[in-house]
């Protein structure tokens, strides 16, 4: 099989795998920047990576089908999601052009850049496959071949990439670290502070009170109906990913007298009817 | 001897240092000590003085070299020396007049709390003035032009708590600074000419260059005698200057700094002589400024303005005769140090009256005065005598051979310089004999002092408290015997230099040829005499036989012209003020409108550029993005160009 | 089938990528479009790795996958930290030189 995928020509397989994989990738790619969450991008794009993962394989670049695998779509594309979900998983970003112009200019680059690219490419002469044959059977096989070349040829550039990941490995740190510079306050601290001001000098609301849920993101209600957003918690509220329910439970409450008025109603009128 | 010449520089030069810098320490001793170093500037001139005549006539002069000032390739400025005859006169002048009026400030100054500072000025202007004379190069010269004109506006405001005080020393600076600019300008052009600007060379070559440049530099050198010695048209600063103290308008404005045009012109003869077209403008300013000067002292009530006025008068006297060439630089000198001695008496006299009168300087509030002030009286009257020529005196001599000297120039101009020279005369007599009149003859007319806080702070409040009569009284020792040693010099002056030979001492340096008058010098001299009669009768019928009234009366246009200075401020004002408003305002629209109008247009064009360009500078990443893939593009566009091609 | 259409494959996929950068607003999704151009660029790497017949181009889009990576993570970080600033993940609001 493997000598068959990195022969000079491509089977038909190879040609039926492209043209529907192919148009998978150009989807996902598509659903990636046109879709509205930022979610379903990451997972669009995670898809078109694992379609490029198999390119790669057909191209007889095992090693790096695999590590297109684990790495892109298993590690980074993971990160892509928790960056998101921190973010806020459920907002979803306006399509609307704010910048006047931005989109033409970006169609019309796009096309002509494409259009540019694809004439060079029109233009290459060469129109064959090579084949990986003989350079991947040179150390015994694709992964050994890599290696010869990465620990020989380009040594110091893989040196540089090393030292390249730890910088960015501990500027990540930096970046996202921050210094506790004073001791955490105990709750009992907390709670002297809340009364020394004045200000809620009970703890917090919980969530639901006086309402019918209890997820979090849903505030209580005061007894006029309103929603209370103290009760739902900081980040939440700083998102603004509060779910007001309180119309449906004003809703629910005028329904619930209606109901009970033409209960009694019927009943009074039975009682006449009885009288 | 040649080394003395720099004490006589150093020693006042190290009365100023000493006084201005020692401060309050000097309080009490600093003006015997600025009047010592004069003193001591005076014995070594005297000593040099000596030994000059000891010497034959050719081998008087005395140079010396102390160091090279400015040592430039091409341009060398020595601090040198040069004393000869010429300088001597001004040295003994200098040096004699100012230790005398150093003495008399001692008592005019006495109740002024800033006296150590005065004698440091006093100083300071006979170190400069010293220095101006005895400078073997004009551009050392020019040094001490300035120093004096320093000197003279530290003094001329030296109340400057006086507003009037201190606009006149402006005043003075300013115009001063127009004649000032003529002089350097004139450096210039006989560095240019003669490549030097030493004295020696500088006179050797003037027979050599082109009489266009030699006139050019005498002109220059005419505008800033004209400056330092208040002719016309830059006089009008001398009237102002009399705001200074009474001993300054002595030393400086009459006897001393305002003869430094004089200097000029007769040290420069050489110039002038080859420059004949200069030599007739020298002239008639010089005869221009003579009637202006005797025409405003006429109109003035103000003591000191009426002798500022004759002063005028008398150093157009001067300018004229150094004008005339050799028939006349001898009798410029002569008539200068004759002049030195009788103003310098007069200006004293002026100082003793005023210190008597509570400061009232208004002449027709004054009269009467010789009863109680019977020295200024006498020696005030020898002066009077000397200035409007009274034969035997010194005027007499002097002034009578300048109008000679006149008259021998010759032809149409000499008829008309000599009727202008006897014209003067006639009104000098009319005008001092005014000033004698309303001052020490007639009735009374004193009036109590209007405000103590206007008088100057030279004597204590306690002596003229608003509305005290003043009681005139005679001035203290100090103040009385410079006056009388002055007046001595003005009597007896003329007859010395007449009979000792003044033009035989001079005339080394100057050069003399003997005049061929039309007139013969008799009837010069009976001629001078008659007019100077005349002045005195007429000023006799109007202001001694009349009692002189308080409130100045209306008078003639050509009197109230004559009481504005002849409307010398108003032509400037008219002209220069205006004019340089209407100019500076015309280029200031021009440089609002043309120039601004370039830069502002350039600004506005490259901001109406930046502010589209800044459109593309928006701040969004997305657009920037945008532009490197455009960019991208138009790349990858070129590469399959050039591949193409 | 010509192997060129896996190059015509990888523009088409850059192109997309790069006007994704230009379209989007969301700081994270104009991340992803990054990721997506450069996995673009690998398999046109890889593509002629094959088209050359040697590892080359395989080497060169392992690289290019390591530098990613770090990129995504000093990237990541950067986001995370202007979104704790500004509770904002847009582009565009990050438009002056000051928070």
């Amino acid at each position: 099989m493997s000598a068959n995928l990195a022969a000079y020509a491509t089977s038909t397989g190879e040609a039926f795998q492209f043209w529907v994989l192919g148009t998978v990738a150009v989807v996902g790619a598509l659903s990636t920047i046109l879709m509205r969450k930022a979610v379903h991008s990451a997972l669009s794009l995670a898809g078109t990576m694992i379609v490029l993962a198999v390119f790669y394989l057909a191209n007889g670049a095992y090693f790096l089908g695999i590590v297109q695998i684990v790495v892109y779509t298993g590690a980074i594309m993971m990160l892509f999601l928790f960056v998101v979900m921190l973010v806020g998983v459920t907002a979803a970003d306006s399509l609307k052009e704010t910048l006047k112009g931005q989109r033409w200019l970006a169609v019309a680059c796009g096309l002509g850049f494409g259009i540019l690219l694809a004439a060079g490419i029109g233009n290459a002469s060469l129109t064959e496959f090579a084949g990986l044959g003989t350079a991947n059977s040179a150390h015994g096989g694709n992964v050994e071949g890599l290696a010869a070349l990465i620990f020989t040829k380009y040594v110091f550039a893989f040196e540089i990439t090393g030292a390249l990941l730890i910088t960015a490995a501990v500027g990540a740190m930096v970046l996202t670290h921050r210094e506790r510079t004073e001791r955490a306050r105990t709750q009992r601290e907390l709670s002297e502070q809340r009364v020394r001001e004045g200000k809620h000098v009970p703890p917090l609301p919980a969530p639901g009170v006086y309402a019918r849920h209890n997820a979090v993101d849903i505030a209580g209600l005061l007894p006029d109906g309103t929603a209370a957003d103290l009760t739902v918690m900081g980040t939440l509220r700083k998102r603004g990913q509060i779910r007001d329910v309180s119309t449906e439970a004003m809703a629910d409450l005028k329904a619930l007298e209606q109901r009970s008025e033409e209960r009694l109603g019927r009943d009074r009128d039975e009682e006449e009817a009885t009288r | 001897m040649d080394n003395l010449i720099a004490l006589l520089i150093a020693a006042p030069l190290l009365g100023a240092l000493v006084l201005l810098l020692g401060g309050r320490r000097l309080d009490k001793s600093g003006h015997w000590l600025g009047t010592l170093l004069a003193a001591v500037s005076f014995v070594i001139g005297l000593v040099l003085f000596a030994d000059m005549l000891g010497k034959s006539a050719d081998d008087r002069a005395l140079h010396q070299t102390l160091y090279t000032w400015i040592p430039v390739e091409g341009f060398q400025a020595d601090m040198a020396f040069r004393l000869d005859q010429l300088s001597m006169t001004f040295v003994l002048l200098i040096t004699g007049v100012g230790t005398l009026i150093h003495v008399y400030s001692i008592g005019y100054m006495e109740h002024d709390e800033r006296r150590r500072r005065f004698f440091g000025y006093l100083n300071l202007f006979v170190a400069a003035m010293l220095l101006l004379v005895l400078a073997d190069n004009y551009l050392l010269l020019y040094f001490g032009w300035e120093g004096v004109g320093l000197a003279s506006y530290l003094l001329i405001g030296f109340w400057q708590h006086k507003p009037t005080a201190a606009t006149a020393a402006k005043k003075a600076f300013l115009v001063n600074r127009v004649g000032d600019m003529g002089l350097s300008i004139a450096i210039m052009l006989m560095f240019t000419t003669f490549g030097t600007f030493a004295f020696g060379p500088v006179f050797e070559a003037s027979g050599q260059a082109s009489e266009g440049k030699l006139t050019a530099i005498g002109l220059m050198l005419l505008l800033a005698a004209c400056g330092k010695s208040a002719q016309v048209p830059l006089q009008s600063w001398l009237g102002d200057a009399m705001e200074g103290p009474t001993p300054v308008s002595a030393l400086i404005h009459a006897a001393t700094m305002v003869t430094a045009g004089v200097y000029l012109i007769v040290r420069s003869a050489d110039i002038f002589d080859a420059a004949p077209d200069a030599q007739l403008v020298v002239t008639v300013v010089g005869a221009v400024t003579l009637l202006f000067g005797a025409i405003v002292g006429c109109a003035k009530d103000d003591i000191k303005k009426a002798l500022a006025g004759s002063t005028m008068s008398q150093i157009g006297y001067m300018i004229l005769a150094a004008g005339l060439g050799p028939i006349g630089y001898v009798f410029a000198i002569m008539h200068l140090v004759t002049h030195g001695f009788f103003k310098a008496g007069l200006f004293l006299g002026a100082g003793s009256v005023m210190h008597g009168m509570n400061d009232e300087v208004d002449m027709r509030k004054y009269g009467g005065l010789r009863k109680y002030m019977p020295v200024t009286f006498v020696t005030f009257g020898l002066g009077y005598l000397a200035i409007i020529g009274f034969p035997g005196l010194s005027g007499f001599f002097s002034k009578d051979k300048i109008i000679e000297a006149a008259f021998a120039k010759g032809g149409t101009e000499g008829w008309i310089l000599g009727a202008v020279t006897l014209l003067g005369a006639a009104i000098t007599a009319y005008y001092m004999t005014r000033v004698m009149l309303m001052t020490f003859f007639g009735e009374k007319r004193w009036q109590p002092a209007p405000d103590a806080d206007q008088a100057p702070s030279a004597e204590p409040a306690a002596e003229h408290a608003a509305g005290a009569m003043p009681h005139p009284h005679e001035s203290p020792k100090s103040m009385v015997i410079p006056m009388i040693l002055l007046a001595v010099g003005s009597v007896a002056a003329g007859a010395v230099f007449e009979f000792a030979g003044f033009v035989e001492w001079l005339e080394p340096v100057t050069g003399f040829e003997h005049g061929h008058s039309p007139v013969s010098a008799a009837a010069v001299t009976a001629a001078t005499v008659a007019v100077m009669v005349i002045g005195v009768g007429l000023a006799y019928l109007q202001y001694g036989r009349r009692p002189v009234p308080v409130v100045a009366p209306r008078g003639s246009l050509l009197t109230r012209a004559a009481r504005r200075d002849l409307l010398q401020d108003d032509f400037n004002h008219a002209v220069f003020v205006t004019g340089g408003t209407h100019l500076t305002r015309s280029l200031v629209y021009v440089d609002h409108s043309l120039v601004d109008g370039v830069v502002n247009g350039t600004a506005a064009a490259v901001g109406g550029l930046s502010g589209r360009l800044r459109k593309l500078q928006n701040g969004y990443a997305r657009t920037y993005a945008v532009s490197m893939f455009g960019g991208t593009a138009v790349l990858i566009a070129a590469t399959l160009l050039m591949r193409a091609v | 089938m010509n192997p060129v259409n896996y190059l015509y494959l990888a523009a088409l996929l850059f192109t997309i990528g790069a006007a994704g950068v230009l379209i989007r607003r969301n700081a994270i999704v104009v991340f992803m479009c990054v990721e997506l151009m450069l996995n673009a660029c690998n398999l046109a790497f890889v593509t002629f790795s094959r088209m050359h017949g040697n590892l080359d181009g395989q080497i060169i889009a392992f690289f290019t996958m390591v530098v990613a990576a770090a990129e995504v993570v000093v990237g990541l970080a950067i986001i995370v930290s202007v979104f704790r600033a500004r509770h904002s993940a847009s582009v565009d609001d990050a438009s002056l030189m000051k928070l």
